[in-house]
This record gives C-alpha cells, structure tokens and sequence, in this order.
C-alpha cells in the first residue's frame, strides 16, 4: 500500500514537472502582468551561460507598457525588477531589460530599412 | 537569571557582529562610489571581466576613454551584497557617477547609444573621447 502511494505521489510530481517546465519563465511572465504590457517578451538566455542544460538564470525581458510613459529608464527598470524581486533573490542572477512605451516600440517598427546601394537596375 | 542576562547579551552581541559582518557598512560604500568621478563595481577586472554585462560597460568606458575606479565584487561577497543594498538594485555590474548610481549593463549601453552618456559625462567635467573622434572624422572628410 505505501509502496503504491509513493509510486502514485511520483507519478504526480513528474506530471506537475511536465506541465511546467519552465517555471520560472512563466512566473516572470505572470508577475509582469501588473504592467498591462501591450507586448511582452521573456526570454531565457540561460543557454548562452556555463550553466546546467535547462537552468532558468539568465533572462531578457522585452516589454511595452503605457505605465512607463514619462518615466526615466532607471525608473522604468526598477519597477521590473520590484515585481521581480524574489526571483532575481531566488535563482535568477542576470536580467536584462528593454523597457519601451507602445510610443518608442512603434517607432521601433517602423525603423526604414537600409538603403538600396544601387546594385540593382544601374 | 544571571545567567539569562548574560546568555542574551552574548545573543545580541553576536547578533550584532553578524549583521556588521555579512554586509558592508553605509559609510564604507559612500566613501567607495564618491572615490572618483566614475566608479565601476562588476564581475572580475577591467582588463579580464568574468562576466559579458560587465565587459559590456568596461568596453563602452574604454571607447568614450572614461578614468575609473573599479571593484571586483567576484573577490568580495560582503561588497558584493553590500552595493546591490545601497543602490536597491539587483544586478552587478554598477556604475556611478558623481557618487549617483547611474545603472547597469542595459542602460549604460542605451545612454551610449542615445549620446547621453556624453553629456552626463560632460556634467562631471569629463570630455569623452568619442567627441574628439568625432572631430577627426569631420577634418578627414574636409580635406578629402
């Protein structure tokens, strides 16, 4: 009987894991909510480090939200990294922060392709 | 009840040394970022940094020719806990300037971008060698 109920809890636990592979990825994600991003992007850079293989250490954020409007850039990324503060106190070491108004992630977009040099119908 | 008394003088008195211990005193880091005009603490040295943010911010100093004190917080755990506490930010590598913490990777790298390094940099009465590269550029095309 005991020995069933721990193989069950196993088989629990590794269903819990499966689903969620990336847990703190996705708690970034959640958590960065609060912003009402108009666009956001989390990225796990970890790979790119000399860190276990699926390690959650290393992550950029990429984010678009109208609460940065008028806000200097320190300000604006010390307002991700307070929502964040338990994950970068937990196991996440470096995040990197683009932190844009819908305004400047337009002007993003839009930025003009470079110019033809002319090697084409001289 | 002595020996309570005693046993909770030890308690605090331990307590205390502890706190005192494991990070950095106020005093100590002001004196640090206030040192120079420019102060750096980062991951390993400028000439070898251990980690890419901080060579990112060692690189972009070395290109406006910016002097600067640097600290290795990879030598020094209590600095190193001790000046995420005093600028209330997570990361290293920070810079300060004028004794104000300025920022880290990302922001020192979009202030270069923008040109505003240049100018806080001017604020402090330091000329970036960017402006005279600058200058070269514009003679060289002259005389062409």
């Amino acid at each position: 009987m005991n020995a069933f109920k721990r193989l069950n809890l196993w088989n629990v636990e590794r269903c819990r894991m499966s689903t969620n592979k990336n847990p703190i990825e996705s708690s970034i994600t959640n958590k960065l909510q609060e912003l009402k991003p108009v666009f956001l992007k989390v990225i796990n850079e970890s790979y790119m480090h000399n860190v276990p293989k699926d390690a959650e250490t290393h992550f950029k954020v990429v984010i678009v939200s109208e609460d940065f409007q008028a806000l200097p850039l320190i300000k604006r990324h010390r307002m991700v990294n307070d929502i964040l503060k338990s994950e970068l106190q937990g196991g996440v070491h470096a995040l990197s922060i683009v932190a844009k108004t819908p305004d400047q992630w337009k002007d993003e977009e839009i930025e003009p392709s470079p110019n033809c040099r002319g090697g084409f119908g001289k | 009840m002595n020996l309570t008394i005693k046993g909770r003088t030890l308690l605090t008195s331990t307590v205390n040394l502890w706190r005192y211990a494991s990070t950095k005193p106020v005093e100590d880091i002001k004196k640090l970022v206030t040192n120079n005009k420019v102060v750096v603490f980062m991951k390993g040295v400028p000439e070898q940094p251990q980690c890419g943010f901080s060579n990112a911010v060692v690189q972009v100093l070395r290109m406006h020719g910016v002097p600067y004190d640097s600290h290795n917080v990879l030598v020094d755990d209590i600095l190193r806990q001790g000046i995420k506490e005093y600028s209330n930010w997570p990361t290293i590598p920070q810079v300060f300037i004028n004794g104000e913490f300025v920022g880290g990777c990302d922001i020192i790298l979009q202030m270069h971008q923008s040109g505003d390094l240049i100018e806080e940099l001017e604020k402090v009465g330091i000329r970036s060698a960017l402006l005279d590269k600058n200058e070269e550029k514009k003679k060289d095309s002259k005389n062409k």
